[in-house]
């Protein structure tokens, strides 16, 4: 397994611990936010797009974003709500993270 | 009379385009017209319903989200209406251009719904052809029309 020994030693990539340490206390949690533009069977096709759902659970969380106004699509640590959110901002989506 | 779909998968991984000449002009016009806006930095509804803010009440969240984000949010907006306006010709669109329709379609009808005040209800009126947005809201509607056919054939091949 030569690819491992040659691997370089990375140990500096994460951000500072403070924050790390912040996070791994509470979840993050993602919210989708109802909206009269977005299509139904668009916004079912994203949550299945980016997150790998069934689409029997996209489709479930579509209609809650639709009859509630909103729901929780993904929950993590910060960086990853931060990346779901830019993810679902690029496709149109109104989204928005905060600490559970 | 059957309307053949605009978009059916090409049984290969693509998918088959069939548009009329008035629907690709209109596909090679509106992105233009989008990627303006989007180079003018105006604070326009329409503009700030694209970029929608990441944290409900974290400025200094919102400001690192802002400063991460924004040009790669940007750019994947101009590239995605840039592609549509290249391709608005084409008789077909691998998959990975039909996501870049979707999203630019999207944004379009993004930026025309919040400046023509759309609600839900808006897709079960016919227009008024004396509405002073007749224009404007007939566009939208085959926006939308047309992102229906292709939400279709792409989620169809998840």
């Amino acid at each position: 397994m030569s690819g491992v020994a040659s691997a370089p030693a990375e140990v500096e990539t994460e951000r500072p611990s403070g924050r790390e340490q912040e996070e791994r206390d509470r979840p993050w949690i993602v919210v989708v936010w109802n909206d009269p533009v977005n299509l139904m069977s668009y916004v079912t096709f994203v949550l299945q797009k980016l997150f790998g759902y069934s689409r029997e659970k996209a489709t479930k969380l579509m209609l809650q974003v639709h009859n509630e106004g909103k729901a929780v699509v993904s929950s993590g640590t910060r960086e990853k709500a931060e990346h779901d959110v830019a993810r679902l901002h690029a496709h149109g989506l109104w989204a928005t993270l905060r600490q559970d | 009379m059957l309307v053949p779909r605009p978009i059916e998968p090409d049984g290969e991984g693509g998918f088959r385009l069939r548009l009329s000449e008035g629907e690709r002009e209109l596909l090679r016009t509106l992105p233009g017209e989008l990627r303006a806006l989007l180079a003018s930095e105006r604070d326009d509804p329409g503009l700030r319903r694209l970029f929608p803010p990441a944290y409900e009440r974290d400025e200094e969240g919102e400001d690192e989200y802002r400063r991460l984000m924004a040009d790669e949010l940007l750019e994947g907006r101009r590239a995605a209406l840039r592609l549509v306006e290249e391709t608005a010709g084409r008789d077909r669109l691998t998959a990975e251009e039909l996501d870049g329709w979707l999203r630019a379609l999207n944004d379009l009808r993004l930026v025309l719904g919040t400046r023509l005040d759309v609600t839900e209800e808006v897709y079960e009126v016919e227009i008024d052809p004396a509405h002073p947005q007749a224009y404007e809201l007939s566009v939208y509607a085959y926006l939308t029309w047309l992102q229906e056919q292709l939400v279709a054939a792409a989620a169809g091949e998840l």
